[in-house]
């Protein structure tokens, strides 16, 4: 079996859900290990099982407890290797968010398996699962082999198609996981919600990035009524962030996000190395910059030689115009 | 407070890649390498918590002697030991169960590692570390407040902020944002030269067998330069690069 540990919230399933359900049904052709299961855990789960179809899995495992009310890296890693024993797991599949990327090593360590993280590509290799990841920000890409009987996964958002899935809800099964409550050290005592409604950056499919060619703070209102008119996520290069125009956790580059939306605009924006390496993966790039010699020219499907402060209104109109 | 914390050499970030003839790995001929830059915020960090509560800052890496370059950088920030672990580490596992050993041999009352190398670009390291001391960990941290026998720390997650509280020892791994690292002082890079290394060699017995082999590596493949519209007014050209992304791209 494939084990994809799925995400939700207040009761939803998380886009990167459905992505998980086509990397684990990838990995499972690739492995052959007869069929895929899901697992959900903590407040919700019992909810977001019902969005789970009976054509992408053959059951969905659901945990849910005092335990695991608030997230802990530690108790959450047990339910997945609970989870994991139950259903004879090769694989477990995580998506590398948040979640994915501090629950997953835990449960790598724990079974001594290899963890392939940051994943855009799964296939086979002589019998064993390997994967393309981009390694040194996406200035290359590695073909990396899981070795051994076990192995842990964790794809990154937008790498992997959701499909559509029809047909009736896939079985849920609760699986009960004891956790002695002393052996859990590290527990989240509050979310402060930041992203003010839009879309989160690593999973949107539109980026609209600013660089410090917007002039001046004030400026990016321009940048986040493009964003608002698209359904966007707004982005930001380490020279802005760094001079407090905008929150950092809106840097896009090498110390920043990685993106790989369908569509990124970089706008004021040169070029350099380190906010390349975010964002190069991105399906389509528009750049819009007053210098037709900026090196981010050089990388863009489309792109605007002009001024942004005059270029971006006009643009947020079209799109409206457009959108109806 | 006695911390560990965990640097790695890797490339500049400006470093353009080749790829070496072996197919696996970079070509490192005049390639620049410097400290992680996710490091030099857990350094930063540790530094600033010695200034606070008092202890010991010791720097850790695993590594050939080139890699002694990194501890002696951290050295001149301000750490007062260095430890260079050697041991035939190849995957995020082995040097995760290497370094494991080194710090039950140090027995720090916390660890701190960068979030991310940026050459492999694994970010598990220091989560593994933590499983296999079985230890807490919080992840890709913005803030750190330490108090008693332990702390509260605020981690980035997708659209907010978490904020965890956690006993210790624990393993902590630095973001950007969390602190502004220190330069080195003239004094300080004097002090860092003379200063000994200590030497562990950790049993490959703990360090087991790689479980991750790296097949080949590639460079992308490259973009070509697309349809850039020039001297046109931002009307018309905002107009015609719309128009591009509906009826051409098809993406809005
Ligand atoms: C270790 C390290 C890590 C780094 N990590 C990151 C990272 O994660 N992300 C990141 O982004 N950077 C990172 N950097 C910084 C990076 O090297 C660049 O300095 C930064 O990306 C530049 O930001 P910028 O494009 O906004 O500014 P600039 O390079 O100053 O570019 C501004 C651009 O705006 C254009 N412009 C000016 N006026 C206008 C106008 N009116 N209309 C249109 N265009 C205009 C200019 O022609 C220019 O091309 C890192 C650097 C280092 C050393
Ligand atoms: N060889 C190493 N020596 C010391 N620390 C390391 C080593 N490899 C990784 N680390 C630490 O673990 C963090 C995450 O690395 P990685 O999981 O490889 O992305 C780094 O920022 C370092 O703090």
């Amino acid at each position: 079996m494939i084990l994809a540990v799925l995400e939700a919230q207040d009761g939803a399933l998380k886009k990167i859900s459905h992505e998980l359900m086509t990397a684990a049904a990838e990995a499972d052709a690739a492995l052959a290990s007869g069929g895929v299961a899901a697992l959900l855990i903590g407040p919700g789960a019992q909810e977001a099982a019902k969005a789970v179809s009976g054509a992408a899995v053959q059951e969905v495992l659901v945990v849910e407890g005092d335990a695991f009310a608030r997230y802990s890296a530690q108790a959450y890693a047990r339910a997945v290797l609970a989870a994991a024993q139950s259903t004879s797991a090769h694989a477990i599949v995580f998506g590398a968010t948040s979640f994915g990327r501090d629950v997953a090593p835990r449960v790598a360590a724990a079974l001594s398996a290899g963890l392939l993280t940051d994943v855009t590509e799964l296939f086979a290799k002589g019998g064993a699962l390997a994967a393309r990841r981009p390694v040194y920000a996406g200035k290359a890409i590695a073909e990396v082999e899981a070795t051994g009987d076990q192995c842990v996964v964790a794809v990154r958002p937008n790498a992997f198609t959701a499909k559509e899935q029809d047909g009736s809800a896939a079985p849920v099964r609760p699986l009960s996981v004891e956790v002695d409550p002393g052996s859990v050290r590290a527990k989240v005592r509050e979310i402060r919600r930041e992203s003010g409604g839009r879309a989160e950056l690593s999973e949107a499919d539109i980026v609209v990035s600013g660089g410090r060619g917007l002039k001046e703070p004030g400026n990016f209102a321009l940048i986040e009524q493009l964003a608002d008119a698209l359904g966007a996520a707004v982005g930001a290069t380490r020279a802005v962030v760094d001079a407090g125009w905008r929150p950092h956790h809106e840097q896009v580059g090498q110390t920043g996000k990685t993106v790989s939306p369908g569509l990124y605009f970089a706008v004021g924006i040169s070029g350099a190395v380190q906010h390349i390496a975010g964002m190069s993966s991105s399906r389509t790039i528009v750049a819009i910059n007053r210098d037709a010699e900026a090196p981010i020219f050089k990388m863009c499907d489309y792109g605007i030689v002009g001024d942004a402060l005059e270029i971006l209104p006009q643009l947020t109109q079209e799109v409206h115009r457009i959108k109806g | 407070m006695n911390i560990v914390v965990l640097v790695k050499q890797v490339p500049d970030t400006a470093t353009r890649i080749k790829i070496a003839a072996s197919g696996t790995e970079i070509d490192r001929q005049g390639v620049n390498f410097v400290v992680n830059p996710y490091d030099e915020f857990a350094v930063e960090e540790a530094l600033r918590i010695r200034e606070k509560h008092g202890g010991q800052v010791t720097v850790l890496t695993v590594g050939e002697e080139k890699a002694e370059e990194a501890l002696r950088t951290a050295l001149a920030m301000g750490a007062d030991e260095a430890v260079r672990v050697s041991a035939a580490v190849s995957d995020p596992l082995t040097t995760a169960r290497a370094i494991a050993s080194a710090v039950k041999e140090l027995q720090p009352d916390l660890v701190i590692a960068g979030k991310q190398a940026v050459d492999d670009d694994q970010g598990q390291v220091g989560a593994l570390v933590a499983a296999l001391l079985d230890w807490p960990q919080v992840a890709v941290v913005t803030k750190l407040d330490l108090e008693g026998s332990g702390g509260v720390a605020e981690r980035e997650v997708e659209g907010g902020v978490e904020v965890v509280e956690f006993s210790l020892p624990a393993v902590i791994t630095a973001q950007k944002g969390l602190n502004e690292p220190r330069y080195a002082s003239l004094p300080g890079i004097m002090k860092a030269k003379r200063k000994e290394i200590r030497q562990i060699a950790v049993d490959q017995s703990q360090v087991g067998s790689p479980v991750l082999r790296i097949g080949a590596l590639q460079l992308p493949p490259a973009r070509s330069a697309g349809k850039v519209l020039t001297g046109m007014d931002a009307q018309a050209a905002a107009a015609e690069l719309v128009r591009l992304l509906h009826e051409e791209a098809k993406l809005i």
